[in-house]
């Protein structure tokens, strides 16, 4: 079936398979999408780097515009502490846009819209502000559980929520993610799919329709990509100032 | 009921957490275009709030779209 709309996620093999184990290795149309979008930065940074103009050129001004864009982010959430971790949110929030971005282009392949990338994503910062945590603070960072100014009498129960709702972030930042891109790309899918079935005489509307989801899908690329980078930060501030 | 059949309602069903998304995304635009109304000169500075706050919202209906996906394909 040629126009089923979940097609466009399949993972196929693609050169030699490569078996570590029971482990299967091989280089898939994913991997080659992560590849590319990973190549794509570091040559968007490397052109905008390359003449370093007091007037900066056209590129030069995106990449400034980028980095001032992620600093400014990552002070007003997290405060100055959080400065050393500036590569770290930089690198994850321009591999997501770079994997969104590259997923709206016709034929290619979101890898973000699986959700094993995201969780791993997701778990790498769940974990990385967990042990930032415990290491910064010791056995204080528990007091992250026990929120100021709850009376006494409610604290058994506030303390289990906030363990839930601290163990359930990298679910709800990975299926975020993982869900907007899933759900856009099988919109589009679908609708070009009623253009094919209306034909020539009333095809005419899907399509337009289509061209406004495509719009409305690259904002969502970059707001989800911002959403991951901020809410690290927030889960950063956590971690580093503990109220 | 055939389980087919039962499978389809539920990932139907599932389809009722965008009532919620919708309540949440018109709440936080209209807040926020009345909070703009009242003092402009503020407006520019919750804009990345407003973003945040969309995600944030627009993201709860689509759990229900994972929900209805797991439904279809996961049992």
């Amino acid at each position: 079936m040629a126009s089923n709309p979940m097609h466009q996620f399949e993972v196929y093999r693609i050169g030699p398979k490569i078996n570590l184990g029971t482990v299967d290795l091989s280089f898939t149309n994913a991997s080659f999408f992560m590849t590319i979008s990973a190549l794509a930065i570091l040559f968007f940074l490397y052109i905008g780097t390359k003449k370093k103009l007091l007037v900066p050129s056209k590129m030069q001004l995106i990449t400034e515009m980028s980095y001032t864009f992620i600093a400014k982010m990552i002070n007003d959430t997290a405060g100055t502490n959080a400065k050393p971790f500036f590569p770290f949110i930089f690198s994850l929030f321009m591999f997501v846009l770079f994997c969104n971005m590259i997923g709206m282009l016709p034929y290619s392949f979101t890898v973000t819209s699986h959700i094993i990338v995201t969780f791993v994503l997701a778990a790498i910062v769940f974990i990385g502000v967990t042990i930032l945590g415990f290491v910064k603070h010791g056995l204080k960072y528990l007091e992250l559980f026990v929120p100021k100014g709850v009376p006494a009498i409610l604290l058994p129960l506030i303390i289990v929520i906030e363990i839930i709702s601290y163990l359930s972030r990298p679910v709800s930042l990975s299926v975020r993610l993982f869900a907007n891109m899933m759900a856009g790309h099988t919109m589009l899918k679908v609708f070009g799919g009623f253009v094919i079935s209306l034909g020539l005489l009333g095809g005419w509307l899907p399509l337009s329709f289509s061209v406004a989801l495509t719009g409305l899908e690259i904002l969502v690329a970059f707001l989800q990509a911002y959403v991951f980078a901020i809410l690290t930060c927030i889960y950063l501030n956590d971690a580093l100032n503990l109220h | 009921m055939e389980l087919e059949a039962a499978k389809m309602i539920g990932a139907g069903l599932a389809a009722i957490a965008l009532a919620g998304a919708g309540v949440g995304i018109g709440l936080i635009f209209g807040n926020y275009l009345s909070g703009a109304m009242r003092n402009p000169s503020a407006a520019q500075k919750q804009f990345p709030n407003l973003l945040l706050g969309f995600a944030l919202a627009e993201a709860t209906g689509l759990f229900g779209l994972v929900i209805a996906l797991i439904i279809l394909f996961a049992f």
